[in-house]
């Protein structure tokens, strides 16, 4: 890349764009996912009579269920992404490296 | 001698050979040597990154702790797992858009070529040997365990394999061997996860009724115990589980086999969901262990003791759930799931020696294709005897810290100045250099003078460093050393560097004039 390819795809306005939603999804992603985990980690860490009481009765605990769902909430984290990149960031991607291609 | 598992084994053996032989004859360039030619699905390469992070250690390792303390060996499981969203938010496409073999191509990409080169070299082989050994060293005692062969046999079978896969097969090769050994550990752990299911009427809560009762502790398996009753050591080990997953060579490699950004993200979401469903499995084989293994004193030798240690629950789990054969299946499978892992560390590193240290550093480029294969086949040789070697001296010792804190290395040695190089415009040569190395420094000197190594392995009275996991403050240190002596540097060439910065992230973000598949 030339330093003017350099400076016209960063003023491109759906190179700006892209930038903005990705950074956007990435980070309130990356975010989302720490305070998920780190949360459950000072929890086990601080309280863990509070994942140590029984669910419903039983001997199951509120710490299995939690422990259930950061698996299931992980991995649902990963599938938001993913749909949002394919149909929502690609798209624009594809459109920013025809234009630039040019 | 167990006949069924040798049989099994053998099986595995023959037929990932042939795997071998159908990859020779596609490993033509260098491209397809590191990468597979960079053809692999999203799919594919998602199963073999679940199969790298589904090893032996995990299969055996966090059942047997889910069978001794409950809840607490769920707490290992998470830790690795909760890392892969965040690979995939902040790593995964950049990774892909802007390299082409190994995580240095991707940290030297705007910085001078021949320290970053060296120093990514330095930390990829540190992460890889020892990860290697300890592999090594637990591979051995396992199959001289299961299979009833010596140690010194068992080191040197799991070498010669490793070698021949690699050096034939390359990295083609090497994911196919990981993928049909996770297709196989998954669903073995799916059939003894069914059946321990079935043995409790399908009831999770008449499972877990039924450990408490039985298990010495009672109740208090079901909660979080003293694992992780110290804030800071908590916080330590989730930082190093979460980020040392992401600065792991063999794993960083997976990024660079797939076509493109698409199918790097795809595969990040297809080895969560495996590595997830593998952890949820083995709550019901850990606690399903208890009462089905804990109980049954054939499985104990005179004093009470399990028989062949701690590690072996889940096999003796395959017994009591599915007899004989299904023990054997289950041996083969382990044995199988060290060679995968053993064989993708030892690509890893040969990659650095031939690509970063021969190709880039030594030659600047100017070696050739073929000459730049014959490196990287004699790296993974020398890499071989090494482990081998290794293996064979560290037999009697423990090494059980080892494993562990790979990750704790790997997440202070690799993971900040790899993040670093990707999203700082600011970080230079010399600030990427000095990170590195402070890293890789203070995570050492931590460890050694941990309890884990200090008190345990050295027999000291008390450790000088009180947490058992370094990876807090090794990891911060290497952001500063990074952050510090980048601001600081006032050179031409970190003007320059910092210039450069620009470009990178136009192609980090838009893919544009990134390393395509090599069509063949």
């Amino acid at each position: 890349m030339t330093p003017e390819d350099i400076d016209s795809i960063c003023k491109h306005p759906d190179f700006k764009q892209l930038v903005r939603r990705k950074q956007r999804l990435n980070w309130s992603l990356t975010l989302a996912m720490l305070v998920i985990y780190y949360g459950f980690v000072l929890l086990v860490a601080f309280s863990p009579s509070t994942l140590g009481q029984s669910l419903s009765g039983g001997v199951t605990t509120v710490g299995m269920l939690v422990g259930v769902l950061v698996v299931l909430v992980s991995f649902g984290l990963t599938g938001i992404y993913v749909y949002r990149a394919n149909n929502v960031l690609d798209p624009l991607n594809d459109k920013v490296r025809q234009e630039c291609a040019k | 001698m167990n006949w069924t598992a040798i049989s099994m084994f053998l099986l595995f053996v023959v037929f990932t050979l042939g795997i071998t032989r159908w990859a020779a004859q596609r490993t033509r360039s260098a491209s397809d040597f590191y990468t597979a030619g960079g053809g692999l699905t999203g799919f594919q390469n998602g199963l073999a990154i679940a199969g790298d992070m589904i090893s032996a250690a995990s299969f055996l390792g966090i059942s047997a702790m889910m069978f001794l303390n409950g809840y607490d060996g769920l707490l290992y499981a998470l830790g690795v797992l909760a890392g892969w969203p965040i690979i995939l938010f902040l790593i995964a496409e950049r990774l892909r858009n802007l390299g082409k073999y190994t995580f240095a191509d991707v940290v030297s990409y705007r910085l001078d070529q021949t320290p970053v080169r060296l120093t990514s070299a330095l930390g990829t082989l540190t992460v890889a040997l020892m990860y290697l050994v300890a592999q090594m060293v637990g591979a051995g005692k396992l199959i001289e365990l299961l299979f009833g062969i010596s140690y010194l046999y068992a080191v040197m079978l799991v070498g010669v394999l490793m070698v021949f896969y690699v050096t034939f097969g390359g990295m083609l090769a090497t994911t196919w061997v990981q993928i049909i050994k996770a297709v196989l550990l998954l669903s073995g752990t799916s059939f003894m996860a069914f059946m321990v299911l079935k043995h409790f009427g399908f009831s999770t809560e008449a499972m877990f009724s039924a450990a408490t009762e039985v298990h010495a502790k009672g109740t208090a398996i079901m909660a979080p115990g003293g694992l992780l009753s110290n804030p800071i050591d908590a916080i330590s080990l989730g930082l190093g589980m979460m980020f040392g997953t992401a600065g792991l060579p063999h794993i960083l490699m997976r990024f660079f086999t797939v076509s493109d950004a698409k199918q790097a993200r795809k595969s990040v979401f297809y080895a969560t969901g495996f590595i997830g469903y593998f952890y949820l499995l083995l709550i019901m084989v850990g606690f399903g262990a208890i009462v089905m293994v804990g109980t049954d004193a054939s499985y104990r030798d005179v004093n009470g003791a399990i028989i062949g240690g701690g590690n072996m629950i889940a096999v003796h789990l395959a017994q009591a759930v599915g007899g004989n054969l299904f023990l054997g299946f289950i041996s083969a499978v382990a044995f199988a799931t060290i060679l995968a892992v053993v064989a993708g560390l030892a690509l890893s590193g040969a990659s650095a020696v031939s690509h970063d240290l021969y190709a880039c550093v030594i030659r600047k480029g100017q070696a050739t294709e073929k000459q730049e294969m014959r490196v990287s086949r004699i790296a993974t040789l020398a890499i071989g005897v090494l482990a081998i070697i290794l293996g064979l001296m560290f037999e009697s010792q423990n090494i059980a810290f080892l494993s562990g804190l790979v990750l704790a290395i790997a997440a202070s040695v690799n993971f900040p100045v790899l993040f670093l190089s990707m999203y700082w415009k600011g970080l230079t040569t010399r600030g990427a250099v000095i990170g590195s190395m402070s890293g890789l420094v203070s995570a050492i000197v931590l460890l050694v003078l941990s309890p884990a190594v200090w008190v345990n392995v050295l027999h000291n009275e008390t450790a000088l460093f009180p947490y058992s996991n370094p990876a807090l403050f090794s990891m911060s240190l290497a952001f500063l050393g990074a952050w510090v002596f980048s601001v600081t540097d006032t050179s031409e060439r970190a003007a320059q560097e910092r210039g450069r910065y620009l470009a990178q992230f136009i192609r980090s973000m838009t893919g544009i004039g990134a390393a395509g598949a090599s069509k063949h």
